[in-house]
Protein backbone atom coordinates (compact mmCIF):
# COMPACT_ATOMS: atom_id res chain seq x y z
CA UNK A 1 0.00 0.00 0.00
CA UNK A 2 2.78 2.36 0.86
CA UNK A 3 4.37 1.69 -2.47
CA UNK A 4 1.12 2.45 -4.22
CA UNK A 5 0.83 5.78 -2.46
CA UNK A 6 4.42 6.56 -3.31
CA UNK A 7 3.82 5.69 -6.96
CA UNK A 8 0.74 7.92 -7.08
CA UNK A 9 2.64 10.75 -5.45
CA UNK A 10 5.42 10.43 -8.01
CA UNK A 11 2.85 10.38 -10.79
CA UNK A 12 1.40 13.61 -9.52
CA UNK A 13 4.84 15.14 -9.26
CA UNK A 14 5.41 14.72 -12.98
CA UNK A 15 4.27 17.94 -14.60
CA UNK A 16 3.10 16.15 -17.73
CA UNK A 17 0.60 14.26 -15.63
CA UNK A 18 -1.04 17.25 -14.04
CA UNK A 19 -4.30 16.41 -15.78
CA UNK A 20 -4.74 13.24 -13.77
CA UNK A 21 -4.33 14.76 -10.37
CA UNK A 22 -6.34 17.39 -8.60
CA UNK A 23 -4.15 20.40 -9.00
CA UNK A 24 -5.65 23.51 -7.49
CA UNK A 25 -6.56 25.88 -10.28
CA UNK A 26 -7.63 29.46 -9.91
CA UNK A 27 -8.10 32.45 -12.11
CA UNK A 28 -7.20 35.19 -9.66
CA UNK A 29 -4.75 37.56 -11.33
CA UNK A 30 -1.97 39.12 -9.25
CA UNK A 31 -3.36 42.62 -9.81
CA UNK A 32 -6.69 41.58 -8.29
CA UNK A 33 -5.21 40.38 -5.04
CA UNK A 34 -5.53 42.33 -1.84
CA UNK A 35 -2.38 43.43 -0.04
CA UNK A 36 -3.58 42.06 3.29
CA UNK A 37 -3.10 38.26 3.18
CA UNK A 38 -5.82 37.68 5.75
CA UNK A 39 -8.39 39.62 3.73
CA UNK A 40 -7.23 37.99 0.51
CA UNK A 41 -7.64 34.57 2.11
CA UNK A 42 -11.20 35.47 3.10
CA UNK A 43 -11.92 36.74 -0.41
CA UNK A 44 -10.68 33.44 -1.81
CA UNK A 45 -12.86 31.52 0.58
CA UNK A 46 -15.96 33.50 -0.36
CA UNK A 47 -15.12 33.22 -4.06
CA UNK A 48 -14.98 29.45 -3.80
CA UNK A 49 -18.58 29.39 -2.63
CA UNK A 50 -19.83 31.49 -5.54
CA UNK A 51 -20.67 30.02 -8.89
CA UNK A 52 -19.75 31.78 -12.08
CA UNK A 53 -23.11 32.85 -13.54
CA UNK A 54 -22.27 32.06 -17.16
CA UNK A 55 -20.13 28.95 -16.88
CA UNK A 56 -22.49 26.40 -15.29
CA UNK A 57 -20.13 24.68 -12.88
CA UNK A 58 -17.09 26.74 -12.05
CA UNK A 59 -16.51 28.90 -9.04
CA UNK A 60 -15.72 32.53 -9.69
CA UNK A 61 -12.35 31.70 -8.15
CA UNK A 62 -11.62 29.32 -11.03
CA UNK A 63 -13.35 31.06 -13.89
CA UNK A 64 -11.66 33.26 -16.45
CA UNK A 65 -14.96 34.74 -17.55
CA UNK A 66 -15.06 38.53 -17.38
CA UNK A 67 -18.14 38.62 -15.19
CA UNK A 68 -16.39 36.25 -12.76
CA UNK A 69 -13.45 38.66 -12.68
CA UNK A 70 -15.77 41.54 -11.83
CA UNK A 71 -17.49 39.46 -9.15
CA UNK A 72 -14.11 38.65 -7.59
CA UNK A 73 -13.30 42.36 -7.52
CA UNK A 74 -16.64 43.08 -5.89
CA UNK A 75 -16.01 40.37 -3.28
CA UNK A 76 -12.65 41.99 -2.48
CA UNK A 77 -14.21 45.44 -2.21
CA UNK A 78 -16.77 44.09 0.20
CA UNK A 79 -14.20 42.22 2.26
CA UNK A 80 -12.11 45.38 2.48
CA UNK A 81 -15.18 47.41 3.44
CA UNK A 82 -15.63 45.10 6.43
CA UNK A 83 -18.51 42.88 5.31
CA UNK A 84 -18.64 39.40 6.78
CA UNK A 85 -18.38 36.40 4.48
CA UNK A 86 -22.05 35.70 5.08
CA UNK A 87 -23.05 39.26 4.14
CA UNK A 88 -21.22 38.97 0.83
CA UNK A 89 -22.82 35.62 0.03
CA UNK A 90 -26.20 37.09 1.02
CA UNK A 91 -25.69 40.02 -1.33
CA UNK A 92 -24.80 37.81 -4.29
CA UNK A 93 -27.71 35.52 -3.44
CA UNK A 94 -30.07 38.50 -3.39
CA UNK A 95 -28.93 39.41 -6.93
CA UNK A 96 -28.62 36.02 -8.66
CA UNK A 97 -30.65 33.67 -6.49
CA UNK A 98 -29.82 30.08 -5.56
CA UNK A 99 -27.91 29.61 -8.80
CA UNK A 100 -24.94 31.61 -7.59
CA UNK A 101 -24.35 29.61 -4.41
CA UNK A 102 -22.38 26.40 -4.84
CA UNK A 103 -23.82 25.18 -1.57
CA UNK A 104 -27.55 25.66 -2.04
CA UNK A 105 -29.56 26.84 0.93
CA UNK A 106 -32.23 24.79 2.61
CA UNK A 107 -35.46 26.24 1.24
CA UNK A 108 -38.82 24.98 0.03
CA UNK A 109 -37.28 24.78 -3.44
CA UNK A 110 -34.21 22.81 -2.41
CA UNK A 111 -35.36 20.57 0.44
CA UNK A 112 -35.69 17.54 -1.85
CA UNK A 113 -32.08 18.03 -2.90
CA UNK A 114 -30.93 18.07 0.70
CA UNK A 115 -33.14 15.34 2.11
CA UNK A 116 -33.11 12.84 -0.76
CA UNK A 117 -29.84 11.13 0.25
CA UNK A 118 -31.08 10.80 3.82
CA UNK A 119 -34.44 9.40 2.73
CA UNK A 120 -32.81 6.94 0.33
CA UNK A 121 -30.42 5.82 3.05
CA UNK A 122 -33.33 5.30 5.45
CA UNK A 123 -35.33 3.32 2.87
CA UNK A 124 -32.30 1.15 2.22
CA UNK A 125 -31.82 0.64 5.92
CA UNK A 126 -35.46 -0.35 6.34
CA UNK A 127 -35.18 -2.84 3.48
CA UNK A 128 -32.09 -4.41 5.00
CA UNK A 129 -33.65 -4.48 8.46
CA UNK A 130 -36.85 -6.15 7.28
CA UNK A 131 -34.82 -8.76 5.41
CA UNK A 132 -32.69 -9.51 8.45
CA UNK A 133 -35.80 -9.80 10.60
CA UNK A 134 -37.26 -12.42 8.25
CA UNK A 135 -34.14 -14.46 8.88
CA UNK A 136 -32.90 -14.41 5.36
CA UNK A 137 -33.44 -17.01 2.70
CA UNK A 138 -33.61 -20.53 4.08
CA UNK A 139 -33.05 -23.25 1.54
CA UNK A 140 -34.57 -26.65 2.26
CA UNK A 141 -32.09 -29.52 2.18
CA UNK A 142 -32.08 -31.73 -0.90
CA UNK A 143 -34.53 -34.57 -1.00
CA UNK A 144 -33.21 -38.12 -1.69
CA UNK A 145 -34.53 -37.89 -5.28
CA UNK A 146 -32.62 -34.69 -5.83
CA UNK A 147 -29.51 -36.21 -4.38
CA UNK A 148 -29.88 -39.09 -6.81
CA UNK A 149 -30.41 -36.77 -9.77
CA UNK A 150 -27.36 -34.76 -8.81
CA UNK A 151 -25.29 -37.90 -8.50
CA UNK A 152 -26.46 -39.02 -11.95
CA UNK A 153 -25.28 -35.75 -13.46
CA UNK A 154 -21.89 -36.20 -11.90
CA UNK A 155 -21.59 -39.75 -13.16
CA UNK A 156 -22.89 -39.15 -16.66
CA UNK A 157 -19.35 -38.88 -17.94
CA UNK A 158 -19.81 -35.41 -19.49
CA UNK A 159 -16.46 -33.85 -19.41
CA UNK A 160 -15.73 -30.27 -20.00
CA UNK A 161 -13.86 -29.87 -23.26
CA UNK B 1 -36.08 -29.41 -19.34
CA UNK B 2 -36.98 -33.07 -19.14
CA UNK B 3 -39.20 -34.88 -16.70
CA UNK B 4 -36.28 -36.47 -15.00
CA UNK B 5 -35.00 -33.18 -13.67
CA UNK B 6 -36.86 -32.51 -10.46
CA UNK B 7 -38.02 -29.02 -9.75
CA UNK B 8 -36.59 -27.42 -6.65
CA UNK B 9 -38.79 -28.64 -3.93
CA UNK B 10 -38.32 -25.64 -1.73
CA UNK B 11 -41.39 -23.63 -2.57
CA UNK B 12 -40.39 -20.84 -0.22
CA UNK B 13 -43.08 -18.18 -0.35
CA UNK B 14 -42.07 -15.51 -2.81
CA UNK B 15 -42.08 -11.95 -1.50
CA UNK B 16 -44.32 -9.28 -2.85
CA UNK B 17 -43.58 -8.60 -6.47
CA UNK B 18 -44.51 -4.93 -6.68
CA UNK B 19 -41.22 -3.63 -5.28
CA UNK B 20 -39.61 -4.85 -8.48
CA UNK B 21 -41.66 -2.26 -10.33
CA UNK B 22 -40.10 0.65 -8.42
CA UNK B 23 -37.08 1.00 -10.73
CA UNK B 24 -39.35 0.91 -13.74
CA UNK B 25 -41.57 3.60 -12.25
CA UNK B 26 -38.53 5.72 -11.43
CA UNK B 27 -37.26 5.32 -14.98
CA UNK B 28 -40.62 6.35 -16.42
CA UNK B 29 -40.75 9.38 -14.14
CA UNK B 30 -37.28 10.42 -15.21
CA UNK B 31 -38.29 9.96 -18.85
CA UNK B 32 -41.26 12.20 -18.18
CA UNK B 33 -39.03 14.96 -16.82
CA UNK B 34 -36.72 14.73 -19.82
CA UNK B 35 -39.67 14.76 -22.21
CA UNK B 36 -41.07 17.88 -20.56
CA UNK B 37 -37.74 19.63 -20.92
CA UNK B 38 -37.52 18.63 -24.57
CA UNK B 39 -40.97 20.00 -25.28
CA UNK B 40 -40.09 23.15 -23.36
CA UNK B 41 -37.15 23.70 -25.68
CA UNK B 42 -39.35 23.10 -28.72
CA UNK B 43 -41.92 25.54 -27.44
CA UNK B 44 -39.26 28.18 -27.00
CA UNK B 45 -39.17 28.22 -23.21
CA UNK B 46 -35.87 29.74 -22.15
CA UNK B 47 -34.27 27.08 -19.97
CA UNK B 48 -30.77 28.47 -19.67
CA UNK B 49 -31.98 31.72 -18.14
CA UNK B 50 -31.39 32.12 -14.45
CA UNK B 51 -34.73 33.04 -12.93
CA UNK B 52 -34.50 36.51 -11.52
CA UNK B 53 -35.00 36.89 -7.82
CA UNK B 54 -35.23 40.63 -8.29
CA UNK B 55 -38.81 40.81 -9.51
CA UNK B 56 -40.84 43.10 -7.26
CA UNK B 57 -37.78 44.23 -5.35
CA UNK B 58 -36.26 47.72 -5.47
CA UNK B 59 -33.92 48.38 -8.36
CA UNK B 60 -30.34 48.61 -7.13
CA UNK B 61 -28.73 51.99 -6.70
CA UNK B 62 -26.27 52.97 -9.40
CA UNK B 63 -24.39 56.08 -10.43
CA UNK B 64 -22.75 55.62 -13.81
CA UNK B 65 -20.64 58.06 -15.82
CA UNK B 66 -21.82 59.16 -19.28
CA UNK B 67 -20.27 58.25 -22.58
CA UNK B 68 -17.97 60.99 -23.90
CA UNK B 69 -19.90 63.77 -25.61
CA UNK B 70 -22.72 63.74 -23.08
CA UNK B 71 -22.77 65.33 -19.65
CA UNK B 72 -25.62 63.22 -18.34
CA UNK B 73 -24.73 59.83 -16.96
CA UNK B 74 -27.20 57.52 -15.33
CA UNK B 75 -28.05 57.84 -11.66
CA UNK B 76 -30.77 55.75 -10.08
CA UNK B 77 -31.89 58.57 -7.77
CA UNK B 78 -32.70 60.78 -10.74
CA UNK B 79 -34.90 58.18 -12.42
CA UNK B 80 -37.53 57.79 -9.72
CA UNK B 81 -41.15 58.74 -10.26
CA UNK B 82 -41.42 57.38 -13.79
CA UNK B 83 -41.74 54.01 -15.45
CA UNK B 84 -38.60 53.26 -17.42
CA UNK B 85 -36.96 50.55 -19.44
CA UNK B 86 -33.30 49.88 -18.76
CA UNK B 87 -31.26 47.87 -21.24
CA UNK B 88 -27.85 46.29 -20.69
CA UNK B 89 -25.83 46.19 -23.89
CA UNK B 90 -22.25 46.26 -25.14
CA UNK B 91 -20.47 46.70 -28.44
CA UNK B 92 -19.00 43.21 -27.93
CA UNK B 93 -22.41 41.58 -27.81
CA UNK B 94 -23.69 40.11 -31.09
CA UNK B 95 -27.22 39.63 -29.79
CA UNK B 96 -27.33 43.36 -29.04
CA UNK B 97 -26.80 44.00 -32.76
CA UNK B 98 -29.75 41.73 -33.44
CA UNK B 99 -31.85 43.55 -30.86
CA UNK B 100 -30.86 47.04 -31.94
CA UNK B 101 -33.54 47.72 -34.59
CA UNK B 102 -36.24 46.94 -32.02
CA UNK B 103 -34.69 49.40 -29.58
CA UNK B 104 -34.66 52.02 -32.35
CA UNK B 105 -38.35 51.38 -32.91
CA UNK B 106 -39.05 51.66 -29.16
CA UNK B 107 -37.23 55.01 -29.15
CA UNK B 108 -39.27 56.15 -32.14
CA UNK B 109 -42.54 55.15 -30.48
CA UNK B 110 -41.53 57.26 -27.50
CA UNK B 111 -43.83 55.44 -25.06
CA UNK B 112 -41.20 55.02 -22.37
CA UNK B 113 -37.76 56.40 -21.56
CA UNK B 114 -35.13 53.88 -22.60
CA UNK B 115 -31.95 53.98 -20.55
CA UNK B 116 -28.89 52.16 -21.81
CA UNK B 117 -26.15 50.69 -19.67
CA UNK B 118 -23.03 50.15 -21.74
CA UNK B 119 -21.69 47.11 -19.95
CA UNK B 120 -18.05 46.00 -19.91
CA UNK B 121 -17.22 48.19 -22.86
CA UNK B 122 -14.79 50.93 -23.71
CA UNK B 123 -16.31 54.38 -24.35
CA UNK B 124 -14.77 54.45 -27.84
CA UNK B 125 -16.27 51.14 -28.88
CA UNK B 126 -19.61 52.01 -27.30
CA UNK B 127 -19.77 55.31 -29.17
CA UNK B 128 -18.71 53.66 -32.42
CA UNK B 129 -21.50 51.10 -32.03
CA UNK B 130 -24.08 53.85 -31.61
CA UNK B 131 -22.78 56.10 -34.37
CA UNK B 132 -22.89 53.17 -36.76
CA UNK B 133 -26.33 51.89 -35.82
CA UNK B 134 -28.11 54.84 -34.29
CA UNK B 135 -28.66 55.76 -30.65
CA UNK B 136 -32.01 54.66 -29.24
CA UNK B 137 -31.21 55.63 -25.65
CA UNK B 138 -32.64 58.54 -23.72
CA UNK B 139 -29.58 58.45 -21.51
CA UNK B 140 -26.58 56.16 -21.21
CA UNK B 141 -24.33 55.16 -18.35
CA UNK B 142 -21.06 53.27 -18.59
CA UNK B 143 -20.63 50.18 -16.46
CA UNK B 144 -17.10 48.96 -17.23
CA UNK B 145 -16.71 46.96 -14.01
CA UNK B 146 -20.17 45.37 -13.84
CA UNK B 147 -21.25 47.33 -10.75
CA UNK B 148 -24.76 47.93 -12.05
CA UNK B 149 -24.83 44.62 -13.93
CA UNK B 150 -24.21 42.60 -10.78
CA UNK B 151 -26.71 44.82 -8.97
CA UNK B 152 -29.34 43.79 -11.52
CA UNK B 153 -28.20 40.16 -11.46
CA UNK B 154 -27.25 40.31 -15.13
CA UNK B 155 -25.28 37.37 -16.49
CA UNK B 156 -25.46 37.89 -20.23
CA UNK B 157 -26.29 40.80 -22.52
CA UNK B 158 -28.68 41.93 -23.62
CA UNK B 159 -31.03 42.02 -20.69
CA UNK B 160 -33.72 44.57 -20.01
CA UNK B 161 -35.80 45.52 -16.99
CA UNK B 162 -38.93 47.55 -16.46
CA UNK B 163 -38.74 49.69 -13.33
CA UNK B 164 -41.94 51.27 -12.03
CA UNK B 165 -42.61 54.72 -10.59
CA UNK B 166 -41.63 53.59 -7.11
CA UNK B 167 -38.31 52.21 -8.33
CA UNK B 168 -39.41 48.57 -8.15
CA UNK B 169 -38.30 46.06 -10.80
CA UNK B 170 -41.47 44.70 -12.38
CA UNK B 171 -40.29 42.81 -15.44
CA UNK B 172 -37.17 41.20 -16.80
CA UNK B 173 -36.47 40.39 -20.42
CA UNK B 174 -33.63 37.88 -20.54
CA UNK B 175 -32.04 38.06 -23.96
CA UNK B 176 -33.08 40.40 -26.74
CA UNK B 177 -36.35 42.26 -26.86
CA UNK B 178 -38.02 40.96 -29.99
CA UNK B 179 -40.68 42.93 -31.84
CA UNK B 180 -43.23 40.37 -30.66
CA UNK B 181 -42.10 40.56 -27.01
CA UNK B 182 -42.32 44.34 -27.16
CA UNK B 183 -45.78 44.33 -28.69
CA UNK B 184 -47.29 41.48 -26.67
CA UNK B 185 -45.61 41.66 -23.26
CA UNK B 186 -43.46 44.67 -22.60
CA UNK B 187 -45.50 47.57 -23.98
CA UNK B 188 -48.76 46.41 -22.34
CA UNK B 189 -46.89 45.99 -19.05
CA UNK B 190 -45.45 49.50 -19.34
CA UNK B 191 -48.87 50.98 -20.14
CA UNK B 192 -50.37 49.25 -17.12
CA UNK B 193 -47.59 50.49 -14.86
CA UNK B 194 -47.86 54.04 -16.21
CA UNK B 195 -51.53 54.00 -15.27
CA UNK B 196 -50.66 53.15 -11.67
CA UNK B 197 -50.55 56.09 -9.30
Amino acid sequence: MKRLILALALLCALPANFLFCAVPAWAVEPDEMLRDPALEARAREVSKGLRCVICQNETIDESHAEIAHDMRILVRERVTAGDSNQQILDYMHSRYGDYVLLQPRFTTATFILWLAPLVILMLGGLAVASRLKRGGHEVAPLTPEEEAALASFNDSGDKAP
Amino acid sequence: MTESVPQPSSTAPRGKRWPYLIPLAALLALGGVFAKRLFDVENGVEISAIPTVLLNTPAPAFDLPPLPGSDQGLKSDELKGQVYLVNFWGSWCPTCVYEHPVLMQIAKDGEVPLYGIDWRDTPEKGLAFLSQRGNPFTRIGQDPHSKAAIGFGVALAPESFIVDKKGIIRYKQPGPITAAAWRDDILPKIKALQAEP
